[in-house]
């Protein structure tokens, strides 16, 4: 019997198999929505005990157990997004700022991340994999469940939001970007 | 739908703002297995309540014992 069929029949030797193949991948398609590595690694966690719950569903012949991951993994991550409080400081994760960012420029930074880290979760989750990761719209639309045609309406009301709450805050983002 | 509604130029500054706003964290590597913390999680699920096999016989001779014999059942009423 394959894998993947010793699996959805709940063989644990068969899901121990596919997490160490695939634990790395999930992680790091969380750690580019969730930007922690330490909530990745939960979320990791949570996705693979969401798979291993959902077992039966998966289809071992026709299925794709990378893509069904990964979509999984989306879904925890945005629940994740739902529920957590928003922390507008930087994690220990992150580099240090350049050395000669100017006052001007980390408060806008600053004003950008709060503004950001507020936006609805599901468009946090599509605008962080379009804009700052740059994801393909396709490779977005499979991981979220959802139509290309609607990726591109959430990233273009998550764009929206954040002008509109800069705005707020009085902050005009300028046309050309301040130099490193 | 355009794509100049999802990529006007005008969103370019943005998005390299927000690129810079939110870089890639340090060590986006998985560092450790997380297989010991899978067991555990998959350990701390509660068990399905298990019924012993004496207990679904006894519960079948009753059963049996009340189709057989139905005037048994006030009997059996009065004793609870």
């Amino acid at each position: 019997m394959e894998l993947l069929e010793r699996f959805a029949a709940g063989d644990l030797e068969a899901f121990e198999a596919l997490f160490r193949e695939h634990q790395k991948e999930v992680y790091r398609w969380a750690v580019r929505i969730v930007r922690d590595t330490g909530i990745a690694e939960d979320l990791t966690v949570e996705t693979f005990w969401r798979i291993y719950r959902a077992r039966q569903r998966f289809d071992p012949v026709a299925g794709n157990f990378r893509a069904w991951a990964r979509r999984i993994a989306t879904n925890a991550a945005l629940d994740h997004l739902r529920h957590a409080r928003v922390e507008t400081e930087l994690g220990e994760d992150y580099p240090a700022a350049v050395h000669g960012d100017s006052a001007v420029r980390d408060e806008l930074r600053g004003h950008l991340r709060r503004a950001f880290l507020e936006l609805p979760a599901k468009y946090r989750v599509v605008a962080t994999l379009a804009l700052i990761e740059e994801e393909p719209y396709k490779e977005i639309a499979d991981a979220v469940g959802i139509s290309v045609a609607l990726v591109k309406v959430r990233v273009f009301r998550a764009v929206r939001l954040l002008r509109k709450k800069l705005n707020s805050l009085g902050v005009e983002v300028p046309a050309k970007c301040p130099t490193k | 739908m355009s794509d100049k509604m999802t990529h006007p130029e005008n969103e370019k500054e943005l998005q390299a703002l927000l690129q810079r706003a939110f870089p890639p964290p340090q060590n986006a590597e998985l560092q450790r297995d997380l297989w010991p913390q899978m067991l555990r999680r998959l350990d701390a699920q509660p068990q399905p309540l298990r019924v012993p096999w004496f207990e679904w016989a006894l519960a079948a001779v009753v059963a049996a014992m009340l189709v057989l014999f139905p005037n048994a059942i006030p009997a059996l009423l009065y004793q609870l």
